[in-house]
């Protein structure tokens, strides 16, 4: 079999492990992703599932289990495994094409080699002409393509994504996952998306992860396969959608449950 | 009222929104013209005010001479300037040259102050939080040191420094760094998270996130900070004039107050608010200059 680009083995995560009241966000957690993988992690918020990006980034440590990418345990960042947040987050003192490349000249690269980067990038994300513009004179998606190049141009082989477009309008957010996957079909990179929406989640995956509610766990793993570009008017699509709010609906009761026995339980202490 | 006219002409002149040539009024000219009109009426209706109170006699042109009369002798005005700036020097004769040269020593303390409060300010803040041994060494020190007032330091800077320009600059720095120090730990604690996750993401080392990230993102902040502090600095450089440099804006005002000249005391206060008042812009164009990436309609 070949060497899955994520792997995660038995992963837990405990919040204040030594404190009178432990918090298990994740528990162990196993679960792979194949090379070129189009994989969606899908759960109610507060169900550890971006904690688990962070982990596999190495921007957060583990508690206990193993997180190997390309069979090399994590154990910091590394420009291998590019990240995308919910907000783009760009440095607003630099331009864009400096932002684009600002990874590379932490590595030294001299201020010709990241232009010429830069442009050809911005190129491919459509933002060819706004090399030399600040950050706060774009919309909120185009930034968020600017915050897909500066990760694009690390040459990552894993990229992860935040609820990259949470922040977007409704049309925006269409066509922005239209843009995600030609950028994905263009790069050889898996791609690692966290999102509470069932239809964004359809619209993009190859597999989508099930999350349960805290402690996270794997529900349920699925995989699409539905030929793209997909509609929100196909019968498979909506099937999928019927069982995905399915299985979610239990989890969010479940974690009402539980927010309710844990006010309450505050209360009466 | 015809002196009423000069003074505004006057005042108008320093003001720093030049007057361009209005071609074709765009919104920016329009913009400027009307922040024009305003100082000149909110300047004018003030001096209005004081020339009409000794008009009608309310007003004892000994202790409040209204701006004609303090500024109609200029020549008697400048000579309490001509005592060059040090002690014992030569004297330069009653002329501009006298006065400019006293405001230019009084500047110079404050920007030099200002300057090396603000360096080290704000290196201090960085490396506390950079290092944690600098950090825990440094920070009680700094916080119980910080609610001093400058001019609480005024007898340690005689001590130290003994007469000159180094106390008086030591005391602006007494009085921007502890703040600044405080104000880049504050900012730095702020710096937003992801800023500094996208940084770690692209393999930067820890030197790398303060000076390429933290840095640059705390400068606006501090900037303004810095602003804000210009007038505390600009107040405590008088008052170690007035006591132990012996020369300045400061030693102008203790002398007139010593003499009981209200004349000298209005004009050399008029000189300390336009003084002042360019300082600000000064640092203004610094800050536009240095924080390029800023709106400056929305950092005022």
């Amino acid at each position: 079999m070949a060497v899955p680009a994520v792997s995660c083995k038995k992963v837990s995560k405990v919040w204040k492990p030594d404190g009178p009241a432990p918090v298990v966000a994740i528990d162990e957690l196993s679960f792979e992703v194949a090379r070129g993988e189009f994989v969606v992690l899908l759960g109610p918020s507060g169900c550890g599932k971006s904690t688990l990006l962070y982990m596999i980034a190495g921007l957060e440590s583990t508690t206990s289990g193993t997180i190997e990418c390309d069979k090399l345990p994590v154990e910091g960042p590394s420009s291998d495994r590019g990240m995308i947040f919910q907000e783009a987050s760009l440095f607003p003192w630099l331009t864009l094409a400096d932002n684009v490349t600002f990874g590379l000249g932490l590595r030294g690269e001299g201020p010709d080699t990241r232009r010429k980067i830069a442009s050809k990038i911005m190129k491919k994300v459509g933002l060819g002409d706004v090399l030399d513009k600040r950050p706060d004179e774009l919309s909120g998606g185009m930034r968020q393509r600017v915050a897909v190049a500066r990760a694009l141009a690390m040459q990552p082989k894993v990229l992860m994504m935040d609820e990259p477009f949470a922040a977007l309008d409704v049309q925006t957010r269409a066509k922005m996952q239209n843009f995600l996957l030609q950028i994905w079909r263009d790069s050889s990179a898996s791609i690692l998306l966290v999102t509470h929406s069932i239809d964004e989640a359809i619209s993009l995956a190859d597999r989508i992860i099930v999350f349960t509610s805290r402690p996270g766990r794997v529900k349920k793993d699925i995989r699409v396969d539905i030929e793209r570009p997909r509609s929100t008017r196909d019968p498979a699509f909506h099937a999928l959608q019927d069982e995905l709010s399915e299985l979610l609906a239990d989890e969010v009761d479940r974690s009402f449950a539980d927010q309710q026995r844990s006010v309450i339980g505050s209360h009466s202490s | 009222m015809k002196s009423t006219n000069e003074l505004t002409a006057n005042v108008s002149d320093v003001t720093p929104k030049p007057k361009k040539v209005a071609t074709g009024l765009s919104g920016k000219t329009k913009y400027r013209l009307e922040t024009a009109f305003w100082w000149i009426l909110s300047i004018s209706i003030f001096v209005g005010i004081w020339e009409l109170c000794w008009y009608v006699g309310w007003a004892d042109p000994l202790l409040m001479p209204p701006p004609h009369i303090f500024l109609s002798d200029l020549p008697e005005t400048f000579k309490f300037f001509d005592r060059g700036n040090i002690i014992g020097s030569d004297q330069t004769g009653a002329s501009l040259l006298g006065v400019l040269s006293v405001l230019l020593w009084t500047t110079m303390r404050v920007v030099a102050g200002l300057g090396i409060g603000f360096l080290l300010g704000v290196a201090t803040g960085l490396l506390s939080r950079y290092n944690r041994l600098f950090g825990n060494l440094s920070l009680p020190l700094v916080t119980l040191l910080a609610p001093i007032s400058p001019v609480a330091w005024l007898p340690v800077a005689i001590f130290l420094f003994g007469i000159g320009n180094t106390p008086a600059i030591f005391m602006v720095f007494v009085a921007v760094y502890f703040i600044i120090t405080l104000a880049t730990l504050n900012q730095i604690d702020n710096v937003p998270v992801s800023y500094i996750h996208v940084a770690r993401i692209m393999g930067a080392t820890r030197r790398q996130i303060y000076t390429r990230v933290i840095l640059p993102s705390i400068l606006p902040g501090l900037f303004m900070t810095l602003r804000l502090n210009l007038f505390a600095a600009w107040m405590v450089v008088l008052i170690a004039e007035a006591v132990g440099v012996g020369s300045g804006l400061g030693q102008i005002v203790m002398l007139a107050r010593n003499t009981f000249n209200s004349s000298l005391v209005f004009f050399s206060m008029t000189l300390i608010g336009l003084l002042g008042f360019m300082l600000d812009q000064l640092l203004r164009i610094v800050q536009k200059r240095l924080l390029w990436w800023l709106d400056q309609e929305g950092q005022k």
